[in-house]
This record gives structure tokens, C-alpha cells and sequence, in this order.
């Protein structure tokens, strides 16, 4: 017989000779094409995390609130009274620097489906972008295609964005990124999981016709970019959103009706995946019968229907007696349903086409046996250019805030978030310019959720374990600012190419950073993505583990914002000590390197604790927010901003630039009416507070040293996007 | 006495059904019916409300699809008994696609979908959806679209302002039309409007997401509660 797999094949699929002899062993024969291409997207790094599971298996996935941690489509959290929380953050780095918009949109799709697919309608939506300089001849387009791609699918399916990041670096020139979360809200016995069960049970396929797009789209994002990246656009995805809200919508009401015994998104490696890891988790085999698949173009191959990438499709286990009510609501929604198999005992994957067997996989060694590797790893040189510096040169304070407030990074970013719908569905409390996290209502319920993402990559590059450990840190105090109780995370891991030492050292210090803080902080991980190979020509990104956090705010009353109220007074909590090194300002007087401020668990959890007392157990915190990025003084120009109201702040004399713009971390700054209530809880608590000024007239006022008009702020701080993209 | 029957259409895309349905049942203590897009026989019904969202896509053009429903035969007929029939953002889009209301809503002068707290100054305050505001008075209330900039053709643009037709406009905190207040490039900063009849009225605000304490703002309570006079 003809030799079918050439070496020059094997590449195409990104196999290598080690992972063909492991496929030989498996098969006990030499796959045909179509098998080859399955062993492809099953085993490549999108899928299988082969260069993470080792490390991502230390993270800490349990507690007393965690219903479902990592290995379903999303987690799901337990904010009582049976109502639970569902949510997962994912990438979608590589399709949206090829083809912005539907890299973006099919992005926000996909993680939507897993929301909904475990039976949680979504109720917000987020997302954290990283772009290259603004003067990078792509940035543009790519920002504009990226962000109308999210604010197109989110909106039309009439779910609300609420929240998220964008920072630009010249770092991501060549990589974007853009991680979306989705949060989606389920009763707590009413959830869906993706375990295969029942012999003979019916598989049942939903959604838009198979087409040929996204073939090997996971295993494009399993590789390094080079120029000629941008031949891959017909790897991209297509996204419809109106499909998206059929199936969102078709879906939840079959799911009233006790029909479904699993169901499975077919997100990335479409059927291929979503078939395995249903069978694979059941312990079950699976006859497909691929001539039924409802295909959008004639003539497609197995091997094409199979390694598809197609948007909006589910795959489901049927109860047998349920079919009919099954295709009559998929009818009712306009949606092809369609049996295109069964679950066998065979513990195989056996696929017909035209009566005939094209293909056989056994499914648990292909699933299991995946490959796990431990990869070398080395500490990279250390940033040169970085000198300690005895004393900052006198430097005009005002210029360096006026800088940051007005540059790409800092600027209010409403030219992106007036392209989202951010109110719809009626509970947004505060979207995330109004707060340190965006709040949420519990639809028809006393109760919100708080809901945030973050990472600071500048940090993660100069120490990865720090970094990280500061992303998970930050996300816990940015609930505790809205009232809320921290509960768990969810991280996107976003690298270089893992088969680079300094690379693989960074993923697995930027792990044991997020190990340690959420241990610390009792904040668990349920559920990730990881995107690596985040590299053009050999020049990676920096690493960014963006941490999406979720929290709960027990009583409306309890959610905090931004808010000032005349003559109150400014409270900062915490030790300042002046952390200028990795700062912003430094960043502005072109200083780099140096190290991140270290995390005092102990102090971390002290502050917060305090934070979330006064916000639940007393009557007076008005506002609150974190200082994080730009230190007090940026914290306070985006209080006046966000409030339109000036603030009057009494400096100490030595070291204004330390004070004003250090990144100490476990920080808070406090609006408080009464100050001797406050003190005296304070005290008691044995919590480090100053009253560093209070809230009056037109000024960012600091005494003796400068004043800003809120005007001026104002002005200064929504000019930026204007002037680069209108 | 019989109660009266509120109504709201939805079609495949519809979005904003839900929030209106809570809106109504806040607003006026009853609890609205739903009628399905492909529904060709509505029995009775004393106000048919269309919410907001994509429907069908919004493909083609927002609202056309929809305007091919047999949903919407209805709508048109009980709309000439003089039932009142008010349509919100997707919902105004459709009631000028199928031709209850004069004009069309094209994509907003920048291109970009647009989500953000606008006023709006009351035009006319004698329709039976607008007698309990003051003349002038300004209100504000969330827009979120891409295609609400309001065209009409001069001509008609003079017979609907004859008729007074124009109901809402976009403006200042304190009233002033001007283009400044403009979000979308809407002729003339028109927001909302009647038919000629006055008994259909179309705007692209969406008062059902402005009706709760931590809503930005509250005034769609009032716009619901100016409803309960006619059921």
C-alpha cells in the first residue's frame, strides 16, 4: 500500500516525529489523512495544553464555593440561594490580528457558548486587549476592527460588555491580544455538563451548517507568526451573532424540558473536540454518520467536516424519547437539528461516510495520552538599562500626571465603551468607569456580582511570579472596592513560543505567582485558557496572565463606587512606602526594569478584610478605589474625573514624586463623611490610615506643590482617542 | 370590568422583550402577553409595544425582515383601529420599514454603534404617550444603536412637523437643540415620532433601562406610568 503520511504532511499538521511515533503506538497502524488531522487538533497546544498541564495541574481549584472547577466548558461558583455563577475568560489572540472583526466577534461568541452551553444564560460580558505603539501603522485598524468585532456580536445578542481592559504596548506590534470573558448566571441544579452517557443515546447536531472555515484554526494558534501570517486569514473563523442568540435561546428552553444528557459547544477543533471530550469523559465510543452533518458548501471531505471551525454549532446526547420535543424547538428557532450519530461501546470514534468507514480512532488513548511535556526552562538576563537611582532628578510632577492622564494607556477609554452595550438586560449597577470592578445585578434578586479583569504586563516582564502575583492580588482588591466578596478566577495565560527556555521560565514562574496569590487570598481558579506562541520573527510578547476575578455582593446596599460627596473627606489606607521602580512614572521618565512592588499578603488581606467590613457592616464608606498603576495621585485625578469634583489634598513635604506616584501595593483610597466614627474603627483594626485631604471645589489641588482644573482634567483625559482614531 | 391587554412582539433577535416586559410590570402592575413573530391572529389587544434588539440579524437593513412577519400584519391592523402601538429602538426601526411611521433610520453619522445617556426634550406633549409631561420638559434616557439617525425628505420633514408628529429630540440638559446634542446625526435631533393618527409612536431611547434606583436615571418610570391611562 502507498505510504499516505510524508514528512511534508506531518509538518503541515504540526506533528512532530516523537508525537507520530506515539500516534504509530496508539493506532497500532499508520493513520489515513483524516485521522492524522484529528490526532492534529486534538494534540495540538490550543487543545491539549501539552506545554502547561504539568504546571497548570499545581494551581489551587477548590472550595467551598467552587461547584465546577477546570476540564468543563467554564466554572461555576455558588453565590447562594441555588443561583450559581458561570465563567471563563478565553483568547482569541491569533485570528484577531489576522482578520480583526471576526477574530474578535467569533472570540466573544465562543466563550459565550461555553457559558451557555453548561445551562447559564450570560449576563456580562468583558474584555482585556492588548495592542501595539499607536504609531504602529497596524494599530489602528486593528484596534477599530477588534473593538467594533466585540461590541457587534455582544450587543446584537443583547448581552451587556461592562468591563475590561485595553493598554498598548510596541511589545504586541506584532501579537495582539484580545481575551474575553463571559459570566453567565444558572440554577444551581440546573447545570449541564459535557459527560457522554447512555448506550445507543442519539447524537444530536445544532446550529449553522458545517462550512470550510477554521480548518486547523487551533492549530494556527498553536504556532509562531511569521511574515506571511497573513495568509492564513481563510483560518478565521466567521461569526453570526443573530445565530448566536437563536442558539442561546433554543438552547436554554430544551434545557426546561429534561431532554439533554450532555452537550458540548464546538468551539475550537469543532466536531473533532467537542465528539472526543464528550465520549472521553463518558467513557463511551461514538459512530458518527458524517454524510448527515448539515454542510453550508458541497462536496466537503471527512476530514473537512471533522477539523471545521464553524461558529454557533453545539453537539448534544439526547434522551431517546426526547427527540421530538428536541427538533420542535430547534424548529420553532429556525435551527438545523439534525441526528448525526450515536454513542456506542465500542470506546471508539468510528466515522462513516457514504456507508463507508473512513476513519477510527480509539478515543481514551487519544484523549490521555495526549502529550505532557516538562520543558526546559532558564532565567532570562535581566533588563540592562536599569540603574538605581539615588534620588529622582527634580522632575515636574504636574507635567508627569498631565502625561499620563492624557496618554493611550490612561485615557478614558468611552471611545471603546460607547461601542458596547453596556445596559442592557437592566442590571448593570456600574459599568467599570464608574468603579473598580463592574457590578451587576442578580435579575429580580437583593444581590450583585462584582466582576473584573486585570494584569500589567510591565510588571510581569520584569518579574513573572511577581507580576502575577500582583494580577491576582489586584483582582481581589478591585471587588473588595465595590463591596464585594472575592470568590474565584479564571486566567488566561498569554506567552511566547513554550520551546524558548526564557519563555517556558516565564510561564512557569507567572504559574507559582498566581499559585501563591490565590492560596493566600483563598481565590480559587475554575477555569483558564492558555494562548502561547505569541511570537513574530522570534520576538515574543511580554508575558500577560490576564486574571479574571468574580465576587459577590451580598446586599445591594453594599456596592461601592467611584463616588465622592462634597466635603468628605479622603482617607488612604495602607503603608506607603514610595515603590517608584517598574512605576508609571518611571515608565514616563524612560527608566525601565527594576523590580515590581512585593505583595504583604498579610497586610493585602488586612486592608481588604477592613474594606469589605465598613463596606457591609457600617454606614460609611461613600466611595472607594484602589490604588494600583499611577499611584495615589492617578487614583485621585480619576475620582474628580469620574465625579466632575475637585479635591484638596495636604502633601508631606519629603519625597512628593514617592508619595504621589509610588505602586506599594494593598492600597485603598476611601471617601468617608465621618472621620471620627471612621478613625475610631480604624484604630481598633489596627489599620494604617491617613487623612490625606477631602473633597472640595473645581481642583485637583495638591497644596504647595500643584492644581489641576477638573476641567482640565477632563479635557485632558478624553482627548487622546479622539485625536488618534477620529 | 374586562382587564385590558398589553402586548409585546417578538421576533427571532429581539433583545430587549425581557426588559421591557419587567418595565411594564413594574411600571403598571400587569403582567404583558408575548406574541410570537409568526403569530397571524392576535384575538385582542389594548397596546402593542415592540422591544429592541437585532431582529433577524438586522440583516438587510434594521427591521426589514421583520416587517415580513405575519406578526406585523397584525400590528398594522389593529394599529388602524387606533390601538396605540409603540415601538423602541429596533421596534421604531421596524414601524418605519413596514411604513406606520414616516421617515427611516440609518446608520449613525459616524458609523459606530453608540451607547450612552442622552436628554431629550418633550416636542410634543398632547399625544395620549406624552399628556402628562410639561411642554419642553427634558428627560433623560440611554441610547444604545447603530442605526438611529433619523432621515426623512424635507418635504415630509415639513408635513410631520405641521402635524406635529415630532414628539422627542435630542438635547441639552436644559433644553437646547443644537447639533452638539446630536448622537447620531439625526435630522433635526429627532428622537421620536408619531404617525399622523398619534395613536403610533416610535423612539430610538430605551426608557425600560432607566427605571431602577442604580439605573442611570429613572425617568423611563414615567414614560411606562404615562401609559396607564390608556388600559
Amino acid at each position: 500500500m502507498k505510504k499516505e503520511i510524508t514528512k511534508k504532511i506531518l509538518e503541515d499538521h504540526n506533528i512532530n516525529s516523537e508525537e507520530y511515533n506515539m500516534i504509530l503506538a496508539i493506532m497500532g497502524r499508520e493513520p489515513n489523512l483524516l485521522e492524522l488531522g484529528i490526532f492534529s487538533v486534538m494534540w495540538s497546544e490550543h487543545c491539549s495544553y501539552k506545554s502547561t498541564k504539568k504546571w497548570l495541574k499545581t494551581l489551587p481549584t477548590t472550595g467551598k464555593k467552587v461547584v465546577c472547577g477546570p476540564g468543563e466548558n467554564a466554572g461555576i461558583i455558588d453565590i447562594d440561594d441555588n443561583d450559581a455563577i458561570v465563567f471563563k475568560m478565553e483568547s482569541h489572540n491569533h485570528p484577531s490580528f489576522i482578520e480583526p472583526y471576526q477574530g474578535a466577534a467569533t472570540g466573544v461568541g465562543g466563550i459565550m457558548r461555553d457559558v451557555f452551553t453548561m445551562g447559564a444564560r450570560p449576563i456580562a460580558n468583558l474584555n482585556s486587549l492588548r495592542f501595539g505603539d499607536p504609531k504602529n501603522e497596524k494599530t489602528k485598524n486593528l484596534l477599530r476592527g477588534v473593538v467594533k468585532g466585540i461590541g457587534d456580536y455582544g450587543n446584537c445578542v443583547g448581552i451587556p460588555t461592562v468591563g475590561g481592559e485595553c493598554f498598548f504596548h510596541e511589545n504586541y506590534n506584532n501579537n495582539i491580544l484580545v481575551n474575553a470573558m463571559s459570566v453567565g448566571l444558572v440554577k444551581k441544579n440546573k447545570i449541564f455538563y459535557s459527560t457522554a452517557k447512555g448506550i445507543g443515546n442519539p447524537i444530536i447536531y445544532v446550529g449553522s451548517k458545517t462550512g470550510r472555515d477554521g480548518i486547523h484554526g487551533a492549530t494556527m494558534a498553536s504556532a509562531e507568526f511569521s511574515d506571511e501570517s497573513e495568509n492564513q486569514r481563510p483560518q478565521v473563523q466567521v461569526g453570526d451573532p443573530f445565530i448566536e442568540k437563536l442558539l442561546l435561546e433554543s438552547c436554554l428552553e430544551l434545557m426546561n424540558e429534561d431532554a439533554i444528557v450532555a452537550i458540548q459547544d464546538m468551539g475550537a477543533a469543532g466536531l473533532t473536540s467537542s465528539s472526543f471530550e464528550m465520549a472521553s469523559k463518558g467513557n463511551c465510543g461514538v459512530k458518527l454518520l458524517l454524510d448527515k452533518v448539515p454542510c453550508r458548501e458541497t462536496e466537503m471531505t471527512p476530514y473537512e467536516m471533522m477539523l471545521s471551525e464553524t461558529q454557533e454549532r453545539m453537539l448534544m446526547i439526547i434522551k431517546p424519547e426526547k427527540k421530538k420535543i428536541t427538533y420542535n424547538i430547534f424548529q420553532k428557532w429556525g435551527l438545523d437539528a439534525v441526528e448525526i450519530g450515536k454513542l456506542t461501546d465500542s470506546g471508539k470514534m468510528e466515522l462513516f461516510y457514504n456507508n463507508k468507514l473512513v476513519g477510527t480512532l480509539p478515543i481514551k488513548p487519544l484523549a490521555d495520552l495526549s502529550p505532557e511535556y516538562d520543558r526546559p526552562s532558564i532565567k532570562p538576563k535581566k533588563i540592562k538599562n536599569y540603574q538605581k537611582k539615588k534620588s529622582t532628578p527634580k522632575i515636574n510632577l504636574e507635567k508627569v500626571l498631565k502625561k499620563i492622564l492624557s496618554g493611550p494607556n490612561h485615557s478614558s477609554k468611552s471611545w471603546i465603551f460607547n461601542q458596547y452595550d453596556s445596559s442592557v438586560m437592566g442590571d448593570t449597577i456600574f459599568s467599570s468607569e464608574m468603579a473598580d470592578a463592574a457590578v451587576i445585578r442578580i435579575h429580580k434578586t437583593n444581590k450583585a456580582i462584582s466582576v473584573t479583569s486585570d494584569c500589567n504586563p510591565i510588571y510581569c516582564k520584569s518579574d513573572p511570579r511577581l507580576g502575577a502575583e500582583i494580577a491576582v492580588a489586584e483582582s481581589w482588591r478591585n471587588l473588595i472596592s465595590t463591596g464585594a466578596e472575592p470568590i474565584a478566577i479564571t486566567d488566561n495565560l498569554n506567552f511566547g513560543n513554550p520551546e524558548k527556555k526564557e519563555i517556558m521560565y516565564e510561564i512557569k514562574e507567572a504559574i507559582s505567582g498566581i499559585k501563591k496569590a490565590c492560596i493566600e487570598l483563598d481565590y480559587p481558579v475554575v477555569s483558564g485558557n492558555v494562548s502561547l506562541y505569541n511570537e513574530t520573527n522570534g520576538k515574543s510578547i511580554f508575558p500577560t496572565p490576564v486574571i479574571g476575578g468574580v465576587g459577590l455582593i451580598k446586599k445591594l446596599k453594599y456596592a461601592t463606587g467611584f463616588k465622592m460627596d462634597d466635603d468628605s473627606s479622603i482617607y488612604l489606607i495602607g503603608k506607603t512606602k514610595g515603590h517608584l521602580e517598574s512605576s508609571l512614572f518611571y515608565e514616563h521618565l524612560k527608566i525601565f526594569g527594576g523590580s515590581p512592588p512585593k505583595v504583604d499578603f498579610k497586610e493585602e488581606k488586612k486592608n481588604g478584610n477592613f474594606v469589605k467590613f465598613l463596606a457591609q457592616k457600617t454606614e460609611l464608606l461613600i466611595g472607594c478605589h484602589d490604588i494600583s498603576e499611577g499611584g495615589i495621585a492617578l487614583a485621585l485625578a480619576e475620582l474628580c474625573i469620574a465625579n466632575k469634583k475637585g479635591i484638596e489634598i495636604t502633601l508631606k513635604k519629603k519625597n512628593p514624586e514617592k508619595f504621589l506616584f509610588g505602586e506599594d501595593q494593598s492600597r485603598y483610597l476611601l471617601i468617608i463623611n465621618k472621620k471620627k466614627e471612621f478613625e475610631t474603627l480604624a484604630k481598633k483594626n489596627n489599620i494604617e490610615n491617613e487623612r490625606i485631604g477631602f473633597v472640595t471645589g473645581a481642583f485637583l489641588n495638591f497644596k504647595n506643590l500643584f492644581s489641576i482644573s477638573v476641567d482640565a482634567l477632563l479635557k485632558l483625559n478624553s482627548s487622546w482617542f479622539k485625536g488618534y482614531i477620529e | 370590568m374586562k382587564e385590558k391587554k398589553i402586548s409585546i412582539v417578538i421576533f427571532p433577535g429581539s433583545n430587549c422583550d425581557r426588559d421591557l416586559f419587567v418595565a411594564l410590570e413594574k411600571c403598571l402592575g400587569t403582567k404583558p402577553e408575548f406574541i410570537w413573530h409568526n403569530c397571524s391572529h392576535v384575538k385582542s389587544t389594548d397596546m402593542i409595544l415592540i422591544p429592541g434588539g437585532f431582529s433577524f440579524g438586522d440583516y438587510l437593513r434594521a427591521g426589514t425582515i421583520a416587517t415580513k412577519s405575519p406578526a406585523i400584519k397584525e400590528v398594522i391592523r389593529f394599529s388602524k383601529r387606533g390601538v396605540p402601538i409603540i415601538g423602541i429602538c429596533n421596534g421604531f426601526q421596524i414601524l418605519t420599514e413596514c411604513g406606520l411611521l414616516e421617515g427611516a433610520l440609518i446608520k449613525n453619522s459616524n458609523q459606530l454603534f453608540k451607547c450612552e445617556k442622552v436628554n431629550l426634550k418633550v416636542i410634543n406633549n398632547k399625544t395620549i404617550f406624552t399628556k402628562n409631561y410639561k411642554s419642553s420638559e427634558i428627560i433623560s434616557l440611554p441610547i444604545a444603536h447603530s442605526q438611529g439617525n433619523y432621515f426623512i425628505e424635507s418635504d415630509n420633514l415639513k408635513k410631520i412637523e405641521d402635524n406635529d408628529q415630532i414628539i422627542f429630540k435630542y438635547s441639552s440638559d436644559f433644553g437646547d437643540v443644537t447639533e452638539k446634542y446630536n448622537p447620531n446625526g439625526s435630522v433635526n435631533n429627532i428622537a421620536g415620532i408619531s404617525n399622523k393618527k398619534k395613536n403610533v409612536i416610535g423612539l430610538m431611547p430605551h426608557p425600560e433601562r432607566a427605571i431602577e434606583n442604580f439605573h442611570n436615571g429613572i425617568d423611563g418610570i414615567k414614560f411606562f406610568k404615562n401609559l396607564k391611562d390608556l388600559i
